[in-house]
């Protein structure tokens, strides 16, 4: 009896759970949909099955360089990542294994400089970049990004690195081991995770980040996001190319997106949700 | 065991990311400040002049610019509405036993990984678009004329956009919540009468009423910065319909090359932030104690 309870309310859950998955993913699915239609397909009205063209990716790539926009993603995300765990790994590193006094103020004081709306500083950062010549150069706004983002990942390292336990590196100091040892044989593969995980969930940020690649760029240094936010004001029939650029901006970050669903609840609420 | 060493090392390490973020948050925010007291425009640069506050006068009289405030609240509050309602609603589901749950994670997460410009345009065009949207199709199918959403009902098609992206981030913070709900606890509420609906209210809610304002106070300081979905699907319009203050900023600054104007603007995006960042620091701090 009470089987048969349970079996009928996993089927119900089961089916309201997928209604409204669909629901939320129908657009992107849709979107991958009409990527694979001709142009006038994709009009005709709704239609879940397309006839499998890829002319509209070949479209894409012809008529608008997309590999250039995509190249410039990567290089963006992934050398802002890079560099700002080349800045944050020492700091976070230090704070969680030599706290002091002061080690919490200066994490609220680093987390609030995130806080800062980006539009008030909008005027200066685009004059200073202006005057420096930094106007859609790769190197401004890998300096951007990284910055933006350096709170988080600071915060992140620091909530992985305070679960490394101090016993061990006393244990290995006790044994010997110099401090260089305790770094590269105890410490860093402890720490390996953490680190990676701050590097996918930044990817991500960096990647999507939409304000400051589409105001600080025009051609040369132009990411997926500014890409995409060109074709606002289209002209003629477009809908199949749109989809075809949409998937390919959105697909390897929606890949990435799936293996980090639990950093990413961390990274995002600063510790504060694990 | 912290020698005088180790500690001079520990906190070389941490001057890089100090000094940065120090200049970082200081030379752009004194240059906003500076200017915001200006008479400067870009189209006019040797013109530079004092303006006291000026600047200020001009945005406050402005009626785009409670129109602006206005906006930026109905968006922070609408989609806090949809995302937390929906998000709690959602979680509850996925707690419970079904099947193909990681596929139905998967789904429900991935709108939080597509770029604020293809969620944007994928819902202008795909499905709220009055001719060939799939939500036209859905309305001439029933026989109803379609919805030209963006010029009808501009600011709420963008907070539906914009909750589409969060829900899931409400959704998932709120699921690692609940699920470090003691079983134990749930079991014997159960075993003690207690129905869903008291399970819910005396449990439940109390469980996750710190990660609800977690979910509330960091969405809060995303939202105030909506930008790009204003970008490419209103562009801010009709009038002034769609405008919030970052996309006023903008304007200002970009579009009408008034530095000292938008300057001004961007003070009081900073004053309105901080008066969140107040709260959210104080919640996240009380997590560091512990």
């Amino acid at each position: 009896m009470a089987r048969a309870v349970s079996t009928r309310r996993t089927v119900v859950f089961t089916i309201a759970a997928w209604i409204i998955a669909l629901i939320i993913f129908f657009p992107i699915l849709y979107t991958i949909i009409t990527s694979f239609k001709s142009e006038t397909e994709a009009i005709q009205g709704f239609n879940i099955v397309p006839s499998g063209t890829v002319e509209s990716y070949q479209a894409v790539q012809a008529q608008s360089n997309y590999f250039k926009f995509f190249l410039n993603s990567v290089i963006l995300s992934l050398g802002s990542t890079l560099l700002a765990l080349l800045i944050a790994v020492p700091a976070a590193w230090s704070m969680a294994f030599s706290p002091t006094a002061k080690t919490k103020d200066i994490l609220m004081w680093m987390l609030s400089t995130k806080m800062m709306p980006a539009v008030a500083v909008l005027v200066p950062i685009y004059l200073l970049f202006r005057d420096f010549g930094l106007l859609d150069s790769r190197i401004g706004l890998t300096v951007m990004l990284t910055m933006i983002n350096l709170p988080i990942v600071i915060w992140m390292l620091y909530t992985y690195f305070r679960e490394i336990p101090g016993e061990i590196l006393e244990a290995a100091r006790m044994d010997g081991a110099s401090l260089w040892g305790e770094i590269v044989y105890v410490l860093t593969p402890m720490a390996v995770p953490g680190i990676a995980s701050t590097m996918l969930l930044n990817i991500i940020l960096a990647w999507n980040e939409a304000f400051w690649t589409i105001r600080l760029t025009t051609t040369n240094a132009a990411p997926l996001t500014a890409f995409i936010a060109s074709f606002s004001s289209p002209q003629g029939l477009f809908w199949a190319k749109l989809s075809a650029a949409s998937t390919l901006a959105i697909a390897p970050i929606l890949i990435m997106g799936w293996f980090s669903q639990k950093q990413l609840v961390r990274g995002l609420t600063f510790g504060a949700v694990k | 065991m912290a020698t005088e060493n180790t500690r001079g090392l520990a906190r070389m390490m941490l001057a890089p990311s100090v000094g940065l973020l120090l200049i970082w948050m200081i030379v752009p925010l004194a240059m906003t400040l500076w200017f915001s007291f200006q008479n400067y425009n870009l189209l006019n640069p040797a013109n530079v002049s004092w303006a006291g506050l000026f600047n200020y006068q001009y945005f406050y009289t402005d009626p785009a610019f409670f129109q602006s405030i206005w906006n930026t609240l109905l968006i922070v509050g609408g989609v806090l509405l949809i995302t937390v309602i929906g998000g709690i609603g959602i979680a509850l589901l996925l707690d419970q036993p079904m099947w193909g749950q990681g596929i139905v994670r998967i789904m429900i997460i991935s709108p939080f990984f597509v770029m604020p410009p293809v969620a944007a345009l994928v819902w202008k065009n795909m499905i709220m678009h009055p001719g060939y949207g799939v939500l036209a199709d859905i309305n001439r199918s029933l026989g109803l004329q379609p919805v030209d959403w963006f010029a009808q009902y501009p600011l709420f098609s963008i907070i539906i956009i914009v909750a589409w992206q969060w829900l899931p981030f409400a959704t998932l913070i709120l699921l690692t919540a609940l699920q470090s709900l003691d079983g134990e606890q749930k079991e014997a509420a159960e075993m003690d009468g207690a129905g869903f609906v008291s399970r819910f209210i005396y449990l439940t809610v109390p469980h996750l009423s710190r990660s609800i304002t977690v979910v509330i106070l960091i969405q809060t300081i995303f939202l105030l910065g909506v930008y790009a979905e204003i970008l490419v699907t209103t562009n801010g319009g009709p009038g002034y319909a769609s405008t919030n203050l970052p996309f006023l900023i903008y304007r200002t600054a970009l579009l009408g090359y008034d530095v000292g104007g938008a300057s001004a603007g961007g003070i009081i995006a900073v004053i309105l932030a901080n008066i969140v960042a107040f709260f959210l620091m104080r919640a996240v701090g009380k997590n560091l104690d512990k």
